[in-house]
């Protein structure tokens, strides 16, 4: 058997980004993937579309961003972990059906490989801008989770903790990285089988007769039944009740459905939420960064203690749901709060209101070219006093 | 148009003409009339009975009559009438 | 004339979800009656036909039949329906949706399934408009028709659709009306065990709207028309096989066979694996 017919390629490897999820999806047990092309994304679908065969799974390209999120919802519902990739443009047609995903509590992943917008904008530079689009995307109420990594090795892990959270809340979970860490190649290790992690759908214990598609359990997540197992459910994107009985003109049921939706999320935020602190324990000024943004930070933060500031880096490795109680507890413990985005102007709106009375400086980056640390180090000392 | 029999069959006496019975679920009934309406051998007719819906459902005219061609069973939109061949142990 | 006996069909109807929606004389009844029969009189396992629909009144189809069911958003059934069918073979998937669903919003998925020959059969319920936002005009709407949004006449050339599916590369293609009930459970049941691609469009009447605005104010009415303008013609040329207001051609146009898109896969998968296992 040769090194490809492995589902997980244990061992060192220098590789780029998109290939480390792609990856990283292989190994979380991800055996459908549906998409179409698009810069900086294109090497995820070019790498499942090779390694997906050898593993038993199916690729295919769909005519669209639009199908490609419909076929992976229904390879999920048919019981298969599911993914697709894109960037901005593709993100936006995908929306709708992200929608229907949340609300016929989908597990499956969508990886946004994310560029300079908006509209066609730079699709061979990288940008932050769908952050709010990640959560606010789709029309209605409703909770995703969105993870950022900011390395090859969070290319990869982050792709299995994104399919482990889609599968434990069943809830569409989005990898937002950038086309720099996309598209960038760097040492990974991917440890033997099972030392990784994979968790599954929790299955319905009722029989047929008694399974309600949509109750519940103790942590607000209904058990799933996936086709062809005999239940026979009914799942359909109109407000429904736990039968799964279309209740349209309820207000009762749409109120319970959709506060179930969202709360399943939000309860859960403790639970869900990854940060990561560089030399905060002590620090005056905070960085608040997540991507691409956050290695330059950290050259800055340290550049920064260098010069004798004592600077601190929280890497959010979620943004949503966003971390709302260790941005407040940072905040409260240093004078200023600088936030680098390449956007102009997203998550430091969540960082400000977390913030409350601690002051933050927002540094935009347009253009497609990450901050220089340089960048990063001025603003600190500009609020540094 | 009806086949005119003008010969009766040899074996006549020893086949057992299939007898329907009519099954007609009123409260489904919406008054489509395709049942009435394309019935091949004029069975049914509205009745004069309301129904929950308001409706006038269908009703058997000739029971006899009916040759068990399930037609109206097939395009019955709403599943509220259906022909099966009446169970007599032989002694239709 | 009792009603303690159960329809025949019953076992094939979601008994929480009846008696369904649709209109007095609205032909999508029929459809689920003739698509029940269908299952009924084939040896498919029932726990492994999935159903599949959009949005539309026959979209609603999903919710009534005795399936795994699915009701997907405007125009996206076929690529769900896709992603189930590759990702679980096994399953029969079906899609059952509407002409404004399959080939306005939803008509690219289409061509690209057929022209990909995924095994799944495909049944439009055609009515002419868009019946469930109250009977606007659709990509079938005959010229010269009324539709809310046509209210001075419709001046767009309408779909055929089985000339569209045949272009495309479905390897069964057939077009019935709800009257002929026989003939549209026969291809129902060829098209639920042919490989690859089938479609089949029925000719469904919408009294409450298209029939009502367009001078066949109950279905009766419209059923009346099918009688009269309806003519069988297997194996025409679907480019030929027109609807006017006195022919409606209809028939089994394209029965061929062509490898599916599951039976390619499959042959691939396996060549992949097998030189893997036998290289180094």
């Amino acid at each position: 058997m040769t090194l490809e017919n492995r589902a997980i390629l244990t061992g060192k490897h220098f590789m780029n980004g998109d290939f480390a999820c792609a990856e990283g999806a292989i190994a979380a047990g991800c055996r459908f993937f549906a998409g179409y092309p698009i810069t900086p994304a294109t090497e995820i679908a070019e790498r499942m579309a090779r390694r997906l065969p050898e593993v038993g799974g199916v690729y295919i390209q769909m005519e669209d961003e639009l199908g490609s999120m419909a076929a992976v919802i229904g390879a999920s519902y048919a019981g298969v972990k599911s993914m697709t990739a894109t960037s901005g443009p593709g993100f936006s047609l995908m929306q709708e059906n992200i929608g229907l995903a949340a609300m016929t509590e989908t597990p499956c992943v969508i990886v946004d490989i994310m560029r300079g917008g908006p509209s066609t904008g730079q699709p061979t530079m990288a940008g932050q801008q769908d952050v709010m689009q990640a959560k606010w995307g789709s029309h209605g109420d409703y909770e995703v989770i969105a993870l950022a990594p900011s390395s090859v090795q969070e290319m990869f892990d982050l792709t299995i903790e994104a399919f482990n959270l889609s599968e434990i809340y069943r809830v569409p979970v989005i990898v937002l990285a950038d086309e720099v860490v996309g598209h960038m190649s760097e040492p990974l290790v991917i440890p033997a089988p099972d030392a990784i992690n994979v968790v599954n759908r929790k299955r319905p214990q009722s029989s047929p007769e008694e399974y309600l598609p949509f109750k519940p359990d103790e942590n607000l997540v209904p058990p799933m039944a996936c086709f062809g197992e005999g239940y026979r459910f009914y799942a359909t994107g109109l407000t429904h009740d736990e039968r799964g009985r279309p209740r349209t003109s309820s207000a009762k049921a749409q109120q319970k459905l959709v506060q179930r939706l969202c709360d399943k999320i939000r309860e859960n935020t403790e639970k869900i939420v990854k940060i990561n602190e560089t030399m905060l324990e002590d620090a005056e000024v905070a960085v608040i960064a997540y991507g691409i943004a956050s290695r330059s930070a950290l050259s800055a933060v340290r550049k920064a203690r260098e010069r004798g500031i004592k600077a601190g880096l929280l890497r959010l490795v979620t943004l949503w749901p966003f971390p709302d109680s260790h941005v407040s507890e940072v905040a409260k413990r240093v004078q200023a709060i600088v936030v680098p985005e390449m956007n102009y102007g997203q998550l430091v709106r969540e960082v400000e209101r977390a913030a409350k009375e601690t002051p933050v400086t927002f540094l935009p980056k347009l253009g497609g070219e990450p901050h220089r640390p340089f960048e990063i180090l001025k603003a600190i000392r500009r609020v540094h006093t | 148009m009806p086949l005119r029999i003008w010969r009766k069959p040899l074996d006549a006496d020893k086949i057992k003409i299939p007898q329907a019975e009519i099954h007609i679920i009123k409260n489904r009934c919406k008054g489509c009339g395709f049942c009435i309406e394309f019935c091949p051998r004029d069975v049914l007719e509205t009745s004069e009975e309301f129904n929950v819906r308001g409706v006038h459902p269908p009703k058997v005219k000739d029971e006899t009559r009916c040759t068990l061609c399930h037609f109206c069973t097939a395009v019955c939109p709403d599943f509220a009438i259906f022909t099966v061949e009446k169970d007599c142990g032989g002694s239709c | 004339m009792s009603e303690e006996l159960l329809h025949p069909l019953e076992r094939f109807l979601r008994e929480w979800m009846i008696p369904h929606i649709w209109c007095e004389g609205c032909g999508n009844g029929i459809i689920l009656n003739c698509f029940a029969k269908a299952l009924s009189e084939l040896n498919l396992d029932p726990n492994k036909v999935v159903v599949v629909s959009g949005i539309g009144c026959i979209g609603r189809i999903s919710g009534y039949t005795n399936t795994d069911s699915y009701h997907t958003t405007h125009g996206r059934a076929i690529p769900f329906a896709i992603g189930a069918k590759l990702a679980k073979p096994e399953l029969k998937v079906v899609v059952i949706s509407g002409d404004g669903d399959l080939f306005a919003i939803g008509g690219n998925h289409f061509i690209h399934a057929a022209r990909r020959n995924i095994d799944m059969p495909v049944i439009c319920a055609n009515n002419f408009n868009y019946g469930m936002t109250g009977g606007q005009y659709a990509p079938t709407t005959p010229l010269e028709a009324w539709t809310t949004t046509t209210p001075y006449g419709n001046i767009e050339h309408p779909f055929n659709l089985v000339y569209l599916a045949a272009a495309s590369g479905a390897v069964y293609v057939a077009r019935w009306t709800t009257l002929h009930v026989r003939r549209l459970t026969e291809s129902i049941k060829k098209a639920l065990q042919k490989e690859g691609f089938s479609f089949i469009e029925v000719i469904s009447p919408c009294p409450e709207l298209y029939g009502r605005y367009n001078q066949m104010r109950t279905g009766l009415d419209m059923m009346k028309w099918f009688k009269e303008a309806s003519e069988v013609q297997h194996h025409l040329d679907p480019a030929k096989a027109e609807i006017t207001p006195s022919k409606i051609v209809l028939g089994e146009f394209v029965n061929i066979e062509k490898p599916s898109y599951g039976r390619l896969l499959r042959e691939k998968i396996t060549q992949i694996q097998e030189k893997n296992v036998g290289g180094e």
